[in-house]
C-alpha cells in the first residue's frame, strides 16, 4: 500500500523535514502605512500593474467575443443545435446572455472607489493586515513569467474583497475572480464586484453542456491571455467550521486544462492562507450550522452589518505561498498529454491520469494552504478552554496555554505569538478580543452561556451549543496541523495495546472515516502515520520500536490531551451512528436525516446523557453522512427527486464497535521503562 | 510528366552514356508529352547552372572526390576554403569565392553574437589543426575479404583520414569530438564502388565474411546515423557511394540545405524534404523508381509508373530505412523545367501569430510559392546580423527609412516583428501573378511586403548556418537545429514552449549566457506545417557542454512531443531519437519494421544499427 502511494505521488509528497524546519517569511502590516497617508490620494494613485509577458491587450469585450466565437463553443453551440432542432442563433443568444451575466468588466473607477472605502472600513474593522512582502514579490515575478492562479482559503466575504485590496497596494494585476452568482443579486454592490473583476458562477451547471461550456472558455481565455491572475476557491464555500473544506475539483481543472493541451507553457498555482483572528462572521456561521438558514445576500442585509464596524475585529494575516509551477507537478507524470490524436477544441472527459492528478494537485494547495496558515494566541486558548468547561482558572488556562504553545510549535504550526507581551497580556487581550464568546469572571475564564447543568431547557442548549460551535471554529485551526499525530493518540486509545499493526490499522479507520473532516492527501496513509509518530517522538510522548509504540510517562498527558481535542468528532460519530441503527428504519433523504439527527441530539443534550454539543454541527452530520456511505455502513441511491439513503445494519454494527471505546477513557498503558 | 535521372550512371563510360541517351529520350517524350504544359521549351541543363540558376548564392556544385578531405573539411562543414573569419579589424568576413557571400565584410555580425550569445573575441578556442592519426583506432580487417576484395578490383582505403571522415555525420557531439577527441569506433575500410554491380559484390562478401556495411552518402546526417555502434566486434566497412553519382545531376527542385554534399540515396534513405516541395514535391512525391541492393538480394519495381495499386508500396520500406536494409544503387525521379524566372521577397508582420495565420490561409488557398518560410523575431534580427557592408550612404539612408515606416508609421513593434520569405519560380507572368496573390492575402493579415533582399537573404541564412556554427565553435558558442511537423493549431503553441522550455532548461543546466533559442515556420502543408529551431548558446563556465547540450536537445524533443510534434519531419531519426520511435510509431508499427528487417537482413550485416 505504501509503495502504490508513493509510486503516485512523486513530487507531491510533502517532506517530513520541510514540516518541521520550514522557515517562513516576515510579515508587514499594511495598515500602518494606511493610518497615516491619505487614504484618497491612495485611491487615485498611479496604478500600473506588472503584466503577464505574453499578454495580448484586450478589453474585456473584446474577451466575451472571442468567448464567443471560439470554436469550443461554437462546437457545443452547433452540437446543441443539432440535437435540440434549434437554430444556432437562438443558442447563440442564450451563449451571449450567459456570457453577460457571467463576465466580469474590470474598471479602474470601481477599484478606486473600492480602494478608499476598503481602507476605510478595513481601518475600523482591524487592527493589523499583514502581508509577508517576499511572497507578493513571488508573486510579481510569477505574474510576468506565466500565468497565475490565485488560491486563497475561504473563512469570509472579507477574503476576495482583501485580496484585491493587497493587490491594489501593492500595484500588481487585480485578478478577476470566480464568484458564486447569488452576490449578482445584491445591486449595486454585484455590479461594483463585477467592476473591479468578479465573474460569477451558477453555483451548479452539471447538466447544462452550454454554460459548462461557455464558462470553461472564459476562464480559459482569461488564463492563456494572461488579461490577468484568476482566483477561486478551492474550498467552493466558506468553511463555517474554519476547517479546510476538501476540495472541489471543476474549476481547477479548468484552470489546468490549458496546460495539459500545451496552451501555455506553465501555470503558476498560488496558495494562499488568509487567517482571521476574528471571523468576521463567526455567530452568523454557529447560527448556520445549528441550522438557523443563512439570510440570502442582499445590499440592505449588508447596511444592517455595518454595526459591527464598531466591533474590533483584530488582525489578519494574509501569507502568500511560494508559486507552484504546475509544469514541475506534472512533469514525469503527464508528460504527454493526451490531446495529441484529438482536436483540441473537442470537449473531452478527463483520463483517469489527469483526474488523479488533478485531485493530488487540489490536495496539495489545500495542504499548503494549512501549513501557511497563521494560528493565533486565541486558537490555543480556545482549544484549552473547551477542554476544561465550564470555566477555568486564569492561571492556569496560561500556563496550560504556554504549554501548548511549545506543543504547535514542536508539530509545526505557524504561530504568531506577541512575543513583546507577557504571557499573561497576551492571553487577556484575546479573551478582551473574543469578549462576545468568554468571559473573565473573579478570576476565572468562562464560555458565555455555558454552564454544563443536567436537564436544561432547549433554548438554553441552543445557546451553550451556539457559543461551543463559535468557539471550536478557532480549535478546530489547531486540528488541521493536529490531525496526524492526534489520530495516533487516538488509535493508541481506542486499540489499548502497544502492537504497532493494530494501532495503525487503527489509525487508517480513524483517517478514513475523518477523511472528509481533515485533508489528507490520498493515498498516503502510511505516510500520514508516520509523520504522527514522528511528531510525536520528537516531543518524547511516544517510543517507536519496530513491533510496538509505546507512551513514555512524560507524554502520557500530552497524548490525553491530543486524543481529547479530536473526542467531539468520535463522540459526535459514535452518536450519529446510534441514531442510524435505533431511529431509521427506511430510506431517508439528507433533509430527513439531519432533522431527525438534531432532534435526537437534543433529547441527549437536554437529559445530560452527552455533553457533546458539537454534533448539532450539520457539518459534522453530514461529513459523518458522506463518510458513512463511503464505508458501505448507509447506501446512496439516486431517485427522481434527489437522493435517498438507507442503512446497513449489520456494516453499521461492526463500525459501531470501532467507536465502542469508554468515555472518560482508562488510563493510557505506558511504557515500563 | 517525368523525366527520368538516374543517380547511380556507373563508372564505365558506357553506362553512363547509355543513361544519358535514356534521359534525352525521356526528355524528348516529355516535350511531346501533352501533359506538359511548359510554356518554354523544356531544357536540361548541368548541375553548374542549375546550382547557379538554382540559388544563386549556391556555389558550382563539383563531384566530390574519393578524398573528400581535399576540399571539404575534416573538422567542420563545407568547403576548405569557405568559412567566417574574424578580420584584422575585428569584423566578420566570409572567405572563399563560392557563394554570393564569400569575400564580404559583415560589420554587425561581431555585435550580434556579443550581444545575443555573450560572445567574446578574447575567449577563443581553437580546434586542433591537425588530425592525429595515432589516435585512430586501428583498421582490422580480414585478410581474406581483403583478398577478396581487391579481386573485385574495387577501390578502397585503410587509411586513417578516410576512416576518420566517415565514422560521422554533423551532429554537434560529432564535430566537437573531431576538434578535442576521438570516436571510440570508426569503420575499418572504406570501400567506394563505382556502379551497382560493384554494390551487389561487396554486399555479398560481406555477407560471405560476415562483416556490418555502413552506407555513406554525403555525410551531412544530424541524427548520428553514421555513428559506428561502439560494441560492433565485425569488421565496419564504410560503402561510400559518392563515387557512383556522374556527370548526370539534372534540376530535379530538390533543394535540402545541405545539397552541395548531400547524395540522392542519402535523401531517399532519410525521407529528405527540400525547400521548393511546395512545387517539386518531397523525396517520395519525387521517387519513381528505387533499385536496391540488400544481402537478401535486390529489391526493386518492375515498372516505372506514376502510381500502381499493389499492396502497400515497397519503396516506402526503403525511403526512411535510413541504411538499415541495404544500399540504394539507382533512383529514377522526376524532372522539371528550369523555371524561367524567379523572384524573391518578404513580408512583414507585427508578430508571430498573424504571420502564422497568414501562412495557413495560403495552405488553405493552396497557393504558397516555391518556398514561404516564417522566421520569428530573433531569426529575423539574426538575418540582419549577416548584412553585408552597405556600399553606399543612400543604401543605409533608404534602410533607415525602410525601418521608420515599419516600426513608428505602422507601429510594429521591432521586438515583435517577424518575417516572411518567399521565393516565386515560374514562367514570369505567372510567377508575378502569383506573387500579388500572396501578398494580398499577406495584407488581410497585417502584412507589409519588404522586399527582394530581405526574402534573399533568409534563404541565404540556410546555407550558410552550418559554416557559422564552426564560427561559434571557436568562441565557446555550441549550437544546432533540429525539426518537427505539427498540425497548424499547435504551431503557435509549439514554437512558444519549445523556445521557452529550451531558455529555461539552459537556466536549469547552469548555462551562464541567454540561449539563442529561435524558429522559422519552414514548410507548409494542408494539414500543418515543419516547424525548425535553431538553438545555441555560449557555454563558458561549463565542465561539459556537450552533455548539456543533449540534455536541453532532449527536452526540447520531450517538450516537442507532448505539443503534438512529430519525431521528425525530415532529419530522421539514426540513433540520435531511435528511444522515442516506440511511442511514435506504436508498438505494432515498431513489430512491423523489425520484422521486414529481419527477412531482408537477419545477419544485421547493414548493422549501423539505426531507427529501430
Amino acid at each position: 500500500m505504501a509503495a502504490a502511494g508513493g509510486s503516485r505521488l512523486g513530487a507531491l509528497m510533502y517532506s517530513q523535514k520541510e514540516l518541521t524546519s520550514k522557515k517562513r517569511d516576515e510579515f508587514e502590516d499594511i495598515l500602518e502605512e494606511r493610518r497615516q497617508s491619505s487614504d484618497l490620494r491612495y485611491a487615485m494613485k498611479c496604478y500600473s500593474p506588472v503584466i503577464y509577458k505574453g499578454l495580448s491587450a484586450c478589453k474585456p469585450s473584446a474577451i466575451k467575443y472571442s468567448v464567443l466565437q471560439s470554436e469550443q463553443v461554437q462546437y457545443v453551440i452547433k452540437q446543441l443545435s443539432k440535437e435540440m432542432g434549434e437554430s444556432t442563433d437562438i443558442i447563440q443568444e442564450e451563449a451571449i446572455e450567459i456570457l453577460d451575466e457571467m463576465g466580469h468588466n474590470l474598471h479602474i473607477g470601481a477599484i478606486r472607489f473600492f480602494a478608499f472605502s476598503l481602507s476605510k472600513i478595513f481601518k475600523r474593522l482591524f487592527q493589523r493586515v499583514c502581508v509577508n512582502e517576499e511572497g507578493i514579490q513571488k508573486l510579481q515575478q510569477a505574474i510576468q513569467e506565466h500565468p497565475v492562479v490565485l488560491l486563497p482559503s475561504h473563512r469570509s466575504y472579507i477574503d476576495f474583497l482583501m485580496l484585491s485590496y493587497l493587490l491594489y497596494t501593492y500595484d500588481l494585476a487585480l485578478p478577476v475572480i470566480a464568484a458564486g452568482i447569488d452576490f449578482l443579486g445584491m445591486k449595486i454592490v454585484g455590479e461594483l464586484l463585477r467592476r473591479s473583476g468578479a465573474f460569477f458562477m451558477r453555483r451548479t451547471f452539471s447538466g447544462n453542456r452550454l454554460y459548462w461550456a461557455v464558462f470553461a472558455e472564459y476562464v480559459k481565455t482569461m488564463l492563456r491571455n494572461g488579461y490577468a491572475p484568476i482566483e477561486f476557491f478551492l474550498e467552493g464555500t466558506r468553511s463555517r467550521t474554519a476547517k479546510t473544506l476538501t476540495p472541489k475539483f471543476g474549476l481547477l481543472s479548468i484552470v489546468m486544462e490549458p496546460f495539459f493541451k500545451r496552451e501555455v507553457f506553465d501555470t503558476y498555482l498560488v496558495p494562499i492562507s488568509i487567517s482571521y483572528e476574528r471571523i468576521l462572521e463567526e455567530s452568523l456561521y454557529a447560527y448556520e450550522l445549528l441550522g438557523v438558514p443563512k439570510p440570502k445576500e442582499s445590499t440592505s442585509g449588508l447596511l444592517k452589518a455595518r454595526k459591527i464596524l464598531s466591533d474590533n475585529f483584530g488582525s489578519i494575516h494574509v501569507y502568500f505561498g511560494q508559486p507552484v509551477s504546475l509544469r514541475t507537478l506534472a512533469s514525469g507524470r503527464i508528460d504527454r498529454c493526451p490531446y495529441r490524436l484529438v482536436p483540441r477544441h473537442l470537449p473531452q472527459r478527463l483520463s483517469e491520469d489527469i483526474q488523479e492528478f488533478v485531485t493530488d494537485v487540489a490536495y496539495k494547495m489545500e495542504l499548503l494552504q494549512v501549513e501557511n496558515m497563521v494560528l493565533s494566541p486565541w486558537v490555543l486558548i480556545a482549544s484549552v478552554l473547551l477542554q476544561n468547561l465550564p470555566a477555568i482558572d486564569f492561571e492556569l488556562l496560561v500556563e496550560k496555554t504556554l504549554w501548548l504553545k511549545g506543543l504547535t510549535q514542536a508539530f509545526g504550526g505557524f504561530l504568531e505569538w506577541p512575543d513583546n507581551l507577557c504571557a499573561n497580556k497576551a492571553v487577556t487581550s484575546s479573551l478582551a478580543l473574543h469578549s462576545n464568546i468568554v468571559s473573565l469572571v473573579n478570576g476565572q475564564v468562562v464560555l458565555n452561556n455555558v454552564r454544563m447543568e443536567n436537564g436544561a431547557t432547549e433554548e438554553l442548549v441552543f445557546k451553550q451549543a451556539l457559543s461551543i460551535l463559535m468557539c471550536g471554529a478557532y480549535r478546530n485551526q489547531l486540528l488541521n496541523v493536529f490531525v496526524r499525530p492526534s489520530l495516533v493518540a487516538v488509535a493508541l486509545q481506542m486499540t489499548q495495546s502497544f502492537r504497532k499493526e493494530e494501532i495503525y490499522s487503527c489509525f487508517i479507520f480513524l483517517r478514513d472515516i475523518l477523511s472528509d473532516e481533515f485533508i489528507f492527501f490520498p493515498g498516503i496513509a502510511l505516510k500520514d502515520f508516520e509523520e504522527g509518530c514522528f511528531l510525536l517522538t520528537k516531543c518524547d510522548v511516544i517510543q517507536v520500536t519496530p513491533q510496538e509504540i509505546l507512551v513514555t510517562e512524560r507524554g502520557n498527558s500530552v497524548a490525553v490531551f491530543l486524543a481529547a481535542l479530536f473526542r467531539p468528532f468520535m463522540k459526535g460519530y459514535q452518536i450519529i451512528s446510534r441514531y442510524l441503527s435505533k431511529e431509521t428504519k427506511e430510506a431517508f433523504t439528507e433533509k430527513q436525516f439531519i432533522l431527525g439527527i438534531r432532534n435526537f441530539a437534543f433529547q441527549l443534550l437536554q437529559t445530560g446523557s452527552t455533553q457533546c454539543y458539537e454534533v448539532l454541527s450539520s457539518d459534522l452530520q453530514k461529513n459523518a453522512l458522506a463518510a458513512f456511505v463511503r464505508l458501505d455502513v448507509v447506501k446512496k441511491m439516486k431517485t427522481t427527486n434527489g437522493f435517498t439513503y438507507t442503512v446497513n445494519k449489520e456494516a453499521l454494527n461492526k463500525t459501531a464497535e470501532m467507536f465502542d471505546f469508554r468515555i472518560p477513557i482508562k488510563k493510557l498503558v505506558t511504557a515500563r521503562l | 510528366m517525368a523525366a527520368a535521372a538516374e543517380a547511380a550512371a556507373g563508372g564505365s563510360p558506357g553506362s553512363q552514356l547509355a543513361a544519358q541517351r535514356r534521359l534525352r529520350i525521356l526528355s524528348g517524350h516529355l516535350q511531346r508529352s501533352p501533359a506538359s504544359r511548359a510554356p518554354e521549351p523544356e531544357r536540361l541543363l548541368s548541375p553548374s547552372q542549375c546550382g547557379a540558376g538554382g540559388a544563386a548564392e549556391r556555389p558550382v556544385a563539383s563531384a566530390i572526390p574519393k578524398k573528400r578531405q581535399e576540399i571539404l573539411k575534416w573538422n567542420g562543414w563545407g568547403y576548405n576554403d569557405s568559412k567566417f573569419i574574424f578580420n584584422k579589424k575585428g569584423q566578420a568576413e566570409f572567405t572563399g569565392k563560392r557563394y554570393r557571400l564569400s569575400g564580404m565584410v559583415l560589420p554587425v555580425l561581431k555585435e550580434w553574437m556579443e550581444k545575443t550569445l555573450g560572445a567574446s573575441l578574447e575567449h577563443k578556442i581553437t580546434s586542433r589543426a591537425f588530425l592525429n592519426t595515432s589516435d585512430v583506432p586501428p583498421s582490422i580487417v580480414n585478410e581474406e575479404f581483403l583478398q577478396d576484395l581487391r579481386a573485385t578490383k574495387i577501390s578502397y582505403s585503410q587509411e586513417a583520414e578516410d576512416r576518420v571522415f566517415r565514422a560521422h555525420g554533423h551532429c554537434l557531439h560529432e564535430i566537437f569530438v573531431l576538434r578535442e577527441g576521438m570516436f571510440k569506433r570508426i569503420p575499418d575500410i572504406v570501400v567506394w564502388p563505382g556502379c551497382h554491380d560493384d554494390v551487389v559484390k561487396i554486399v555479398e562478401l560481406a555477407c560471405k565474411h560476415n562483416l556490418c556495411i555502413i552506407p555513406f552518402g554525403g555525410g551531412t546526417s544530424v541524427s548520428s546515423a553514421l555513428e559506428c555502434p561502439a560494441d560492433e566486434r565485425r569488421t565496419i566497412v564504410s560503402l561510400d557511394t559518392s563515387q557512383m553519382l556522374g556527370e548526370s545531376g539534372y534540376c530535379t527542385g530538390h533543394e535540402p540545405d545541405s545539397m552541395e554534399f548531400s547524395s540522392l540515396g542519402g535523401w531517399v534513405a532519410t525521407r529528405a524534404s527540400g525547400m521548393k516541395k511546395n512545387i517539386y514535391g518531397n523525396i517520395e512525391d519525387l521517387v519513381v523508381h528505387i533499385k536496391m541492393v540488400t544481402p537478401r538480394g535486390v529489391i526493386e519495381k518492375s515498372c516505372q509508373v506514376p502510381r500502381m495499386s499493389t499492396g502497400p508500396d515497397i519503396h516506402h520500406f526503403i525511403m526512411g530505412s535510413e541504411g538499415t536494409l541495404g544500399v540504394i544503387t539507382e533512383v529514377t525521379i522526376k524532372i522539371r523545367p528550369i523555371p524561367e524566372y524567379k523572384k524573391y521577397g518578404s513580408v512583414v508582420f507585427p508578430n508571430f501569430e498573424r504571420g502564422v495565420a497568414c501562412l495557413r490561409e495560403i495552405a488553405k488557398q493552396r497557393c504558397a510559392p516555391a518556398s514561404v518560410r516564417l522566421v520569428d523575431n530573433a531569426q529575423f534580427q539574426f538575418g540582419h546580423a549577416l548584412k553585408p557592408q552597405v556600399a553606399s550612404i543612400f543604401t543605409s539612408f533608404l534602410d533607415g527609412l525602410k525601418k521608420f515606416y515599419i516600426t513608428k508609421f505602422k507601429g510594429f513593434d521591432p521586438n515583435e516583428l517577424c518575417v516572411a520569405t518567399l521565393l516565386f519560380e515560374g514562367d514570369r507572368e505567372k510567377v508575378l501573378q502569383h506573387e500579388k496573390q500572396v501578398y494580398d492575402i499577406a495584407a488581410k493579415f497585417g502584412g507589409l511586403a519588404a522586399g527582394e533582399d530581405n526574402g534573399q537573404r533568409g534563404y541565404m541564412l540556410t546555407f550558410v548556418i552550418a559554416y557559422l556554427r564552426d564560427l561559434g565553435l571557436d568562441y565557446y558558442v555550441i549550437g544546432e537545429s533540429f525539426e518537427t511537423s505539427v498540425p497548424w493549431d499547435r504551431v503557435i503553441d509549439l514554437c512558444r514552449n519549445v523556445k521557452e522550455r529550451i531558455v529555461r532548461e539552459c537556466k536549469e543546466k547552469g548555462v551562464q549566457f541567454a540561449p539563442l533559442s529561435t524558429c522559422r515556420v519552414t514548410q507548409t502543408y494542408d494539414a500543418g506545417a515543419c516547424v525548425y529551431f535553431y538553438f545555441a548558446f555560449n557555454y563558458r563556465g561549463i565542465s561539459d557542454p556537450v552533455h548539456v547540450y543533449e540534455q536541453i536537445e532532449r527536452a526540447a524533443r520531450e517538450e516537442i512531443l507532448a505539443n503534438g510534434g512529430s519525431l521528425s519531419h525530415h532529419h530522421g531519426v539514426g540513433k540520435l531519437r531511435k528511444q522515442w520511435m516506440k511511442e511514435s510509431i506504436s508498438d505494432v508499427g515498431l513489430g512491423m519494421l523489425k520484422s521486414v528487417k529481419e527477412y531482408v537482413d537477419p545477419n544485421n550485416i547493414f548493422g549501423n544499427r539505426n531507427l529501430l
